[in-house]
């Protein structure tokens, strides 16, 4: 048996390393001063497929990522790791979007890909926390979803048996395929890049970067079909303009606020009841608790 | 998280030779490969870019998971039940990440499944794993048993073997015996021929590096009544037929998460590797050639980590209200540590240069016959290479142990603790002088290059190279210790004595050594200007041990021998 799969995966910038420059003046991210990278999760997602790849021989892994076209970046670091093909979706009308007009517009790619049994991503993405994409992407397609996924325990061409680790415990479900499981970072590690693969891969473009290569670069693009990367806009995937982008994106952000700790004065208090009912009084009064 | 390759720019300045043009021309055949295979180069500049990629790769696993699990690895150790090796949990965690990246037959062909990379940058990825943990590099590195099964095992044997390395099996040499330590000649382990034609394994084999592995070499005495090393001939031993089993693994000083087995074999069926009698004499000496070579670059690695761990205390280490890095008897310490590594690092590469160039043509040879000036460039490239492996298998072993000595006197009290890995690193550091024959035996193999006059026009050849003018000091004092060796050389030769001549071997053999050394670095200074503070503490530190050896030389005669017999 083989399964088609597709891993939702997200070009994030790399806020485990956020320095003094992360932010600009105006609330708003630098994303030249972070690095771009494989959402970590994602990643994860990432080697939950192709260990079922690895496992029934056939199956095909394709990376779906909505973002700038240099995405492609991250479908062909999914490459190096063992994706054999990869989407880039991208158009301005998407530039904007919330978590609804981001899953609205994955969706319609995944409609668009057609022919899949399991779509996997990472829980969340660490440049926005939200943990939506992923089950939005489920209600829309009207299937099922698994969430805080670890490991996929059993799958087989009819359902599929995920443990997914919670607050307190862990508990195995079943779902039916197709659905949507997103994979926590407790998951197990991704492989590393694979040597043979980067030498394969290295040169695979999307239509955008290709159109700025060297005419004998282009040339082995033609020659060799797998190292094109799909690039997709909004018309290809049968968007609703309004869906999609700023227009589809309810959330608005009303203020950013840069916010600096910074140490402030010491309250030293005496190990009695009195001293400190005092300062749950002046920590209710300052609203800092209750 | 560190990638040991990118934050190391050193390898890649020793990456990107002059030479390595030739090198990858000859490897890739003109670039042929590429119509075949996927992955294969399009041209030099890609083959480079292939190189550079796959190290970074190397350099991240390194940089993470196998130098995280080094400290792990060394406390738990691998264990013996029944027969079988089960390495430390991190050993089999580094080794899956190995498969997974695929970076286990990196040298071999691609008809076998192997990456086809030349030796230099097999080198480095040696380097940069022996920084991490050297102890892995000893099950990692042992993928050059596959060079020598590729080398001369048949083409059913290379099809059969070869790719189930690339896979990830792992490999070992069979060689030492309780009574056949330095001296293989004696190996006694009884090669038995059937009336079918095959072949079985009798007796015990002693401290065999990674002996539980899946396809071993096996040194044994095929030729019965002959007690010298013409009776020993090469059998390939394939773990899934079964009869051979680990009796003990030693409990070592170093490099413990690697196990070193007491092997018994019993009816053990195995495969003639090659002809038989040819064992020791070509089949094991190539073997060990390529051996040297991963041992000194496991000692480059050991360096690095060692200049590293003393560099990173030093700088953070205060003491007097200062960080002792500020110190000029810490920091003087720190200088040399370095000139060292860097030392013994470009004639490590100069050397896989030169390894790979003749392999290159030999291996040519099997396909179309070489033209004549093809046949003695290979012959020249073969009397380099043979001359600078032992230099710097010695002398990278030698520099390894005093970097890690070092290293721990830069932690103070705290480098005799445990709690720092430099006291991981001196342990580790220590087999390097030992192992795949000690440096008196590396000693042996290049005094002959001193005699024959090897080491000499290897030194004439850099100096005839061409150099910018604010290194033309730095010339003349090489052309002044070059002018030292070789008087030195002349005054033992002159006195026709073998065993005056043993005594000052070493002596000799070093003032070739730092003097290659220094010449080497004035080319990477020449190349690159970041080499020059290193090149000019090595100057003083080489020149003054040149000297110092030219005086013994000159006073020590033949009279005084009486004094250092047992």
């Amino acid at each position: 048996m083989s399964f088609n799969i597709i891993v939702l995966a997200k070009q994030v910038p790399d806020t485990r390393n956020v320095g003094k420059d992360a932010m600009k003046e105006d609330g708003t991210i630098n994303r030249a001063a972070l690095p771009a990278i494989f959402n970590p999760e994602d990643l994860n997602a990432l080697e939950q497929a192709l260990r079922i790849k690895d496992a029934n021989p056939g199956s095909t892994v394709t990376v779906l990522t909505m973002g700038l076209p240099r995405a492609a970046e991250i479908v062909r670091e999914a490459m190096y790791r063992g994706a054999d093909a990869g989407i880039v979706l991208t158009d301005r009308p998407f530039g904007g979007a919330d978590t609804l007009a981001t899953s609205y517009s994955l969706a319609q790619a995944v409609k668009k890909f057609g022919n899949y049994d399991l779509i996997l991503g990472g829980r969340q993405a660490i440049d926005g926390d939200t943990a939506q994409v992923g089950p939005q992407i489920a209600e829309k397609l009207g299937i099922p979803q698994i969430t805080y996924a670890e490991e996929i325990v059993d799958l087989n061409p009819k359902d599929i048996a995920v443990k997914r680790r919670l607050e307190h415990g862990v508990e195995t479900v079943k779902a039916p395929l197709p659905c949507v499981v997103t994979v926590n970072g407790t998951a197990a590690d991704c492989r590393p890049r694979n040597a043979m693969r980067v030498m394969k891969y290295k040169y695979a473009a999307s239509p955008s970067e290709k159109a700025a290569l060297p005419a004998e670069r282009q040339k082995l693009l033609e020659e060799r079909p797998y190292l094109n990367i799909n690039e997709w806009n909004a018309a290809f995937v049968e968007a609703d303009p309004a869906q999609i982008g700023l227009p589809g994106s309810p959330t608005k952000v009303k203020t950013v606020v840069n916010v600096v700790f910074t140490a402030k004065e010491n309250l030293r208090l005496e190990n009695n009841d009195e001293q400190l009912e005092n300062l749950i009084k002046d920590l209710i009064a300052n609203h800092t608790i209750g | 998280m560190a990638n040991f390759y990118t934050d190391n720019p050193d390898l890649r300045h020793h990456l990107h030779h002059p030479m390595m043009e030739k090198i990858v021309e000859l490897k890739e055949r003109n670039y042929t490969d590429a119509e075949k295979y996927d992955y294969a180069p399009l041209n030099f500049e890609d083959a480079m870019d292939n190189y550079e990629r796959v190290l970074e790769i190397v350099g991240e696993l390194c940089g993470g998971i196998i130098a995280e699990n080094a400290e792990g690895i060394d406390h738990e150790g691998p264990t013996v039940k029944n027969g079988r090796v089960t390495y430390a949990s991190g050993t089999q965690a580094n080794l899956e990440a190995c498969r997974k990246a695929g970076l286990m037959g990196m040298a071999m062909p691609r008809r076998l499944g192997g990456l086809n990379f030349p030796i230099t940058p097999y080198i480095m990825a040696a380097d940069i794993v022996s920084r991490a943990d050297a102890a892995f590099e000893n099950l990692w590195g042992l993928q050059d048993c596959a060079e020598t099964l590729y080398e001369f095992g048949d083409e059913d044997q290379k099809q059969r073997y070869i790719p189930r390395v690339c896979q990830g099996e792992t490999m070992s040499m069979d060689l030492t015996e309780p009574d056949a330590g330095s001296d293989l000649q004696r190996v006694m382990l009884k090669a038995t021929k059937k009336e079918d034609g095959s072949w079985v394994l009798n007796g015990v084999k002693r401290f065999i590096t990674n002996g539980d592995s899946d396809i071993h070499l096996v040194l044994a005495r095929s030729e019965e009544g002959t007690t010298d090393g013409r009776g020993l001939s090469m059998f390939v031993y394939d773990k899934r037929n079964g009869g051979v089993n680990v009796r003990r693994i030693e409990n070592k000083m170093g490099i413990k998460g690697s196990p070193t087995c007491e092997l018994t074999y019993k009816n053990a069926p195995c495969e003639l590797v090659g002809d038989t009698r040819m064992g020791l004499i070509k089949y094991v000496m190539a073997l060990m050639n390529g051996a040297r070579l991963g041992i000194a670059a496991q000692a480059v690695g050991i360096s690095e980590i060692a200049y590293r761990e003393a560099l990173a205390y030093a700088k953070d280490r205060k003491q007097f209200g200062k960080a002792i890095i500020e110190m000029m008897p810490v920091s003087e310490i720190l200088s040399i540590m370095k000139a060292k590594l860097d030392a013994s690092r470009c004639l490590l590469y100069e050397t896989a240069r030169y390894v790979d160039m003749y392999k290159l043509y030999e291996d040519i040879a099997k396909e179309r016959q070489l033209e004549l000036s093809e046949r003695q460039e290979m012959k020249a490239d073969k009397k380099i290479a043979d001359a600078l492996t032992p230099l710097v298998k010695g002398m990278g072993s030698e520099f390894a142990n005093q970097n890690a000595y070092d290293c721990i006197q830069i932690h103070g009290g705290s480098g005799f603790m445990k709690d720092y890995a430099c006291e991981r690193v001196y342990r580790d550091a220590r087999i390097t002088s030992i192992y795949e024959g000690t440096t008196q035996l590396q000693v042996v193999a290049a005094i002959r290059h001193c005699l024959s006059g090897t080491y000499k026009s290897i030194i004439e050849s850099y100096a005839a190279q061409e150099v910018k003018p604010e290194l033309q000091a730095v010339k003349e004092t090489l052309a002044r210790m070059a002018e030292l060796y070789l008087a030195a050389v002349a005054n033992v030769s002159e006195i026709k004595n073998q065993e005056y001549t043993d005594f000052m071997a070493r002596r000799l053999v070093e003032m070739a050594a730092y003097t290659i050394m220094g010449y080497l670095m004035m080319l990477d200074a020449n190349r690159n200007d970041s080499f020059m503070r290193s090149l000019h503490v090595w100057m003083n530190y080489a020149q003054a041990e040149v000297e110092k050896h030219a005086d013994f030389i000159a006073r020590v005669k033949p009279d005084q021998l009486e004094y250092y017999k047992a």
